[in-house]
């Protein structure tokens, strides 16, 4: 208890001491004289971004130079980037890493979409829509171990358990270490046990998709449905012809920071996939497993720069969305 | 060409509101009816009702003499043109006037030659590719229009469509879509809360107070000879002035009226067009005279205590006290006004010299005197009905 008030108070200090630190140099700032008190006021206020920032560019750039480096630090050009696209186990994470943005973006948004259109001005809407968005709250280790109980061979395994009701003798499956699909075993083909991790994730981003276009549907004014009706529309056609278009914006801004999120996917292949074990691994979790437990810091500084390289023109489309947003259509 | 025919339409709202509780109402064919009244009388919901997008409580709707009750907005064949336009803004000018034709899976080369002749009639032809959100508020009122007409539906309804254009535009497209419309002669339903849009457009105009019809005539009609104290007031700008008076005497020689201490006196025609009071005598009555009718040609005259002077340059608006209570119908009621006195307008020729303070006695024209009944707010006409 002692540790948690000393923590608190710590905290509680080191804001106050920041806050009459800016407090202060602002004031200073406002003593100075016109044309210069407007500029050191702006000055105070970006000043602590700036060292932030500079606090993640130095370290990116390390990265990079590291990149370039083998296992024992020696120069090895672009020898890691060589290797990640020729090695077969390399080739399985970038081919997995892109499985998981498309199909759980995807399949989240679709979800997202559906359920928004038909729960809205249903009975019990709000109800419903915050059953769905509670897994979002859930942190991926812990939906990670709650849904390794679901998979699990054990005798608790939720989902053995049901096929065991099925008639006839079942045999009981490992999931979570089934690398085919449909008995197919190939790196272009994300294996059973992945599409099984990725339904975790869509179960955790659906329902930030769904409250997300669920407020951007209440935002389509009933004039413009009512219109698409007169104009002979069914309520399909006026839903994808008039409704969907109008909360583009939005879908696409579910749909970017979907994939930023998917992308990045690390926790729950560490929780659910044994580190990226039986064909799972990802691009962050291989960034991670090279880096640290495989101790080879220059092929993962290697994924962190490719990984960098993958969602940079994903934040650039979310932030040309969001202005054109702000713009009106 | 169509016909639309309200028998008994009701609209009921799960909470018990009434919003029109039996509204009778038919609309020839190529006719354009206005329907007015104030905020919340229920217009819109009767135009939203006779669109399919409001549930019908009761009675029955027809269009061309078909029962579309439980048609929905898809099935009627009507064309709507709504307050806020409600343009596809996804969609580029060409997109929304063409919409409701693609839907119906028209020839493309039919819609590009439909779409070419719409926007050459409404001007819109050098906007066509733009998105409606890089148009101008009239622009987009045209395209509004365009969608409708395009589609030469059995019906037009037009809910407000000028009340977001500035005064200026409001009167020129005023007269463009009446222009517009016995163009193309098809049956039409709008409405406004605007008494002067109702008069100046509408071959008709349907007088509405929760959800009631008070009166539907010509605009001359409603003008000159409304039903009732409610129609009287809301018809006319600047409106009716009713004040509270009494008749003393109906007879042979005319009729009496006793007002803020003076006597009219009725004769002739003006008798004959009031005969009805004969009922009323030694009661009070609604006396109403527009503001026309005050300091024009008449046989009879009144003395006002003027006010205020307004200069309009084809009109001077002259208000003035005069020593009798106001009356005035109000949403739910007939209220009379307080204390012993009240403001008249008069609309005199701006040529006339009157001066602020002064006290002066103007001629009233006795054939264009109104009487109401002070309970109902009936008019009282020929005959005691």
């Amino acid at each position: 208890m002692g540790d948690i008030f000393s923590s608190l108070a710590l905290v509680v200090v080191g804001i106050a001491i920041f806050v009459a630190v800016l407090g202060a140099l602002y004031w200073l700032a406002s003593q100075l004289p016109e044309p210069w008190r407007e500029r050191a006021r702006t000055a105070v206020f970006i000043g602590p971004g700036i060292i932030l920032l500079l606090g993640l560019v130095i370290p990116a750039l390390l990265n990079f130079r590291f990149s370039f480096l083998d296992r024992d630090e020696e120069w090895y050009g672009f020898g890691n980037y060589r290797d990640i696209f020729t090695n077969d186990n390399n080739i399985k994470v970038l081919a997995n890493t892109l499985w998981w943005g498309i199909l759980v973006t995807g399949v989240s948004t679709v979800i997202g979409i559906t359920i928004a259109r038909f729960a809205d001005r249903m009975r019990g809407e709000p109800f419903a829509k915050a059953l769905i968005f509670l897994p979002t709250a859930i942190s991926m280790v812990g939906a990670g171990i709650i849904w390794n109980f679901v998979y699990s061979p054990k005798e608790y395994g939720l989902l053995n358990s049901m096929l065991r009701l099925l008639p006839g003798e079942q045999e009981t499956k490992f999931f979570l270490q089934d690398p085919k699909l449909f008995g197919i075993q190939s790196n272009y083909v994300p294996g059973l046990n992945t599409i099984l991790i990725m339904v975790v994730i869509i179960w955790i981003q659906a329902g930030f998709a769904t409250v997300v276009i669920s407020a951007a549907l209440k935002g389509v004014p009933d004039d413009l449905v009512e219109a698409a009706k007169i104009d002979g529309a069914t309520d399909r056609q006026a839903f994808y012809k008039v409704v969907l278009p109008y909360i583009k914006g939005t879908i696409i801004t579910v749909a970017t920071t979907v994939v930023i999120a998917v992308l990045k996917i690390f926790d729950i292949i560490q929780t659910m996939g044994k580190g990226g074990s039986f064909g799972t691994s990802t691009m962050a979790n291989e960034m991670y497993e090279q880096a640290f437990p495989q101790d080879n810091e220059g092929l993962g500084a290697a994924w962190a720069v490719l990984l960098f390289v993958a969602v940079a023109p994903i934040v650039f489309v979310n932030a040309r969305n969001q202005r054109a947003m702000r713009e009106g259509r | 060409m169509s016909t639309l025919t309200m028998k008994n339409l009701q609209k009921k709202y799960p909470n018990g509101y009434e919003a029109v509780p039996g509204l009778d109402l038919h609309v020839d064919d190529g006719e354009f009816l206005v329907l007015v009244g104030p905020s919340g009388c229920g217009k819109s919901t009767v135009l939203r009702m006779v669109a399919g997008l409001e549930d019908i409580s009761g009675g029955d709707l027809l269009i061309d003499d078909v029962v579309v009750n439980d048609r929905g907005p898809q099935q009627r064949d009507i064309a709507m043109v709504f307050q806020s336009y409600a343009l596809y803004p996804n969609m580029t000018v060409e997109g929304n006037i063409a919409f409701a034709m693609k839907l119906r899976k028209t020839d493309k080369d039919v819609i590009k030659a439909k779409v070419a002749e719409v926007a050459e009639l409404l001007e819109l032809t050098a906007v066509l590719d733009r998105k409606p959100g890089q148009l101008s508020g009239g622009q987009r009122q045209r395209v509004a229009m365009g969608r409708a007409i395009v589609r030469e539906p059995k019906l037009f309804l037009m809910d407000e469509p000028l009340s977001n254009l500035d005064a200026k535009l409001r009167v020129q497209t005023r007269a463009e879509i009446a222009k517009l419309q016995r163009r193309l002669g098809v049956t039409t339903m709008y409405v406004t809360h605007d008494q002067v849009e109702a008069m100046t457009m509408g071959d008709r105009v349907a007088v509405l107070r929760r959800g009631i019809l008070m009166q539907c005539a010509s605009p001359a009609q409603l003008y000159e000879a409304p039903d009732n104290l409610f129609v009287a007031q809301f018809i006319g700008s600047p409106s009716m002035n009713v004040l509270r008076g009494k008749v003393s005497s109906a007879g042979d020689e005319g009729i009496a009226l006793e007002l803020a201490g003076q006597t009219i006196t009725l004769t002739g025609a003006s008798a004959q067009r009031l005969a009805g009071l004969a009922a009323y005598v030694g009661q009070e009555i609604a006396i109403g005279m527009r503001p026309e009718a005050i300091g024009g040609d008449g046989t009879a005259t009144i003395d006002i205590d003027v006010d205020l002077v307004e200069m309009l340059g084809s009109e001077k608006l002259v208000h003035a006290t005069m020593g009798a209570p106001s009356v005035r119908s109000t949403d739910t009621a007939i209220e009379t006004g307080s204390g012993n006195e009240s403001t008249v307008v008069a609309s005199l020729d701006p040529r006339r010299e009157i001066r602020v303070g002064e006290r002066v006695t103007l001629t009233l024209d006795t054939l264009r005197l109104h009487a109401f009944d002070l309970s109902t707010g009936a008019a009282i006409g020929r005959s005691t009905s």
